[in-house]
């Protein structure tokens, strides 16, 4: 990205001043080296989310954003119903509700590696992962339903995990008011099959080493202990989600005409709040949030009965579970008046600072945990949220290290037998059902997650707890 | 570039992959727009897996009607990707009419095969971005393009 017109105001931010169509000026958090190496669709795709009806404050960009569709990936904005705000579909993205979950395992990692080739095995024996593969669970017609309305409480109400577990994800496990009935036939249809499936792409399950703690005291109250290994579980809503955007996406293209609303790019398709388009979308967009939620719940259950084989008393508990492709209703201060906003995380962590009342009692002097998904190769973090990112970028952070290759080039440049062997000899067991989809993932295709990290700090939106890096993965 | 032969009006028809950051681009080109839309969704099933490897021994009938070419692409596409996976299945053959604004197709396929197709990753959607549908400069030969979110 050419930065010649972008002002910097602070070591990690730089300012796109309001021009033409913009309401409110384009922000951009990242080193200057991760800007110049931001693809210029970054900007342009920024600016005209600045457009938008309603828009609050600025468009933010966080330091691992992408070219996305329409709303860049790693783009925050905030909409106000009150003033003709948009929700965008695009601006949640197809996988609704993607995210990490974390779980401790309280086993050294040098445990994990006496037995990681039979481990790895097993999990990628019972995690369904890749094309193809689907769960054990069948859902039709009214438990559907459920599902959708109860989220990962449904999922522990029917035995898949424990009470203790919800109070650790993101809106207690469950995300309220949502619509099964805007949810379309085909898009349950889609999801019969895929309760407790990985997906595929850049969704993994790892199991990963505390290589470094940064904040002791945090990563105390978060239960982090160097050397000790983490699982972790990054995917999201599964076909339900990817049926949902699509469906919504073009009942917003072709209904923006009759709401006013000029699209400088059909991917920005959006619905003012207060229409009944608006409001069918969000209510289906809460019932994908409760797919990936249940999915996120019942992948932690086949895991822990895994684990279990090895470990018959381990107890596994989860340290938090965020989503990244989602739009809520949060309250934030806006010319020092408290106002109900309607934020876009498309590709990026909420990350709520010490006191916030959303949070759990055992993160309300920490911040909330921010669960930053890696590469197979390099490293995933754990950071907190602090106080000062809510007027930063409405309390957000990055979400991963975000691509900075395409797929197109990433299989043309390795093969997946080479990074599987190159990686194992690093003692990284990978698991997948597809070399090629290997090479797609390959670290060397995604930017410096460390570098994506120590800017989210200096930019002041989150703080390091703690370095993990990877010892299995399973790919889908 | 994948699968050139010569078509009805002995015009190339082929496909290709184009990068897109974060996923992937198809584009099909052919003598009508139909075929580039067969050619597109062609360049789709190589996005999973290669389509001279799909055995063609189930047909699916796909009817779109949309306001535009570049969204009757978009519908195409994702008729065919809710169809791959609420079935299971993978496309290796495509045939496309288009009159007006009304698509009709058939797709033949077979199940997924994991040990033989080896799928690399599924298909969440054909999105807006980069979504065009037009004649190339030379005046003969239609291309259709869209960009897959994977």
């Amino acid at each position: 990205m050419d930065l010649a017109g972008l002002k910097q105001e602070g070591p990690c931010r730089w300012v796109i001043e309001p021009r033409g169509d913009m309401r409110v000026p384009a922000v951009l958090f990242g080193s200057a080296a991760l800007l110049e190496d931001m693809d210029d669709k970054v900007r342009e795709q920024l600016t005209n989310v600045a457009g938008l009806p309603g828009i609050v404050g600025a468009a933010y960009a966080m330091p691992d954003a992408h070219w996305g569709y329409g709303f860049p990936i790693g783009g925050v904005a905030a909409f106000d119903p009150d003033r003709g705000g948009v929700i965008s579909a695009g601006g949640v993205g197809f996988d609704i509700s993607c995210g990490v979950r974390a779980l401790h395992t309280g086993l050294e990692a040098s445990l994990i590696d006496a037995v990681k080739s039979p481990l790895a095995d097993r999990l990628f024996d019972r995690i369904p992962a890749g094309v193809g593969s689907t769960g054990q669970i069948r859902l039709t017609g009214k438990s559907m339903d459920q599902m959708l309305s109860g989220g990962a409480r449904w999922a522990v109400g029917q035995g898949w995990g424990r009470e203790e577990d919800l109070e650790r994800i993101e809106e207690h496990g469950r995300m309220p008011e949502a619509l099964p009935r805007e949810v379309s036939d085909q898009a349950k249809k889609r999801q019969r099959n895929e309760m407790g499936t990985l997906g595929s792409g850049n969704h993994y399950l790892e199991v990963q080493r505390v290589a470094r703690v940064f904040d002791g005291e945090t990563a105390a109250a978060f239960g982090l202990v160097e050397g000790q290994a983490v699982l972790s579980i990054h995917c999201g809503s599964r076909g339900l989600g990817h049926q949902i955007g699509t469906e919504f996406l073009r009942r917003m293209v072709v209904e923006a005409p009759d709401h006013g609303i000029r699209l400088p790019d059909r991917e920005l398709a959006c619905a003012p709040i207060r229409s009944d388009l608006g409001r069918a979308y969000i209510g289906a967009m809460r019932a994908g949030i409760n797919c990936a939620l249940a999915n996120r719940q019942i992948l932690t259950h086949l895991a822990r009965e895994v684990f279990r084989e090895f470990w018959p008393d381990i107890e596994l508990p989860v340290i938090y579970d965020v989503s990244h492709n989602t739009c809520k209703p949060e309250t934030h201060r806006v010319d020092d008046q408290p106002r109900e906003l309607y934020v876009h995380r498309k590709g990026a962590t909420r990350a709520l600072g010490p006191g916030h009342p959303d949070l759990p009692a055992a993160f309300r002097e920490t911040g909330q945990p921010v669960l930053i998904g890696g590469t197979m190769g390099t490293a995933s973090w754990v950071l907190a949220g602090l106080a000062g990112g809510e007027s930063l970028a409405l309390s957000s952070a990055c979400h991963g290290a975000g691509r900075q290759m395409s797929r197109h080039q990433a299989k043309k440049r390795w093969s997946g037998r080479a990074v599987v062997d190159e990686l194992a000899a690093r003692g990284i067991q990978i698991r997948s059902p597809s070399q090629r989809g290997v090479a797609e993932e390959a670290p060397g295709a995604y930017k410096d997650v460390d570098a994506v990290v120590e800017a989210t700090e200096k930019a002041g939106l989150a703080r390091k707890v703690a370095r993990l890096e990877p010892v299995i993965c399973i790919k889908g | 570039m994948g699968s050139l032969h010569m078509t009805r009006a002995d015009a190339p028809a082929y496909w290709e992959h184009f990068s897109h950051q974060a996923d992937i681009g198809v584009r099909g080109f052919g003598s009508t727009m139909a075929e580039a839309f067969e050619q597109a969704a062609l360049a789709m099933t190589a996005v999973i897996t290669p389509p001279e490897g799909v055995r063609c021994l189930r047909r699916v009938s796909i009817h779109c009607q949309a306001p535009d070419a570049e969204l009757l692409l978009a519908d195409w596409l994702n008729a065919l990707i809710y169809e791959m996976a609420d079935h299971n299945l993978l496309f290796g053959r495509y045939a496309v009419s288009i009159t007006d604004e009304i698509l009709t197709g058939e797709a033949w396929g077979e199940p997924v095969d994991r040990a033989r197709h080896r799928p690399v990753v599924e298909i969440k959607g054909a999105t807006f971005t980069e979504l065009k549908v037009g004649r190339r400069a030379d005046g003969r030969e239609w291309f259709a393009q869209a960009v897959l979110d994977v």
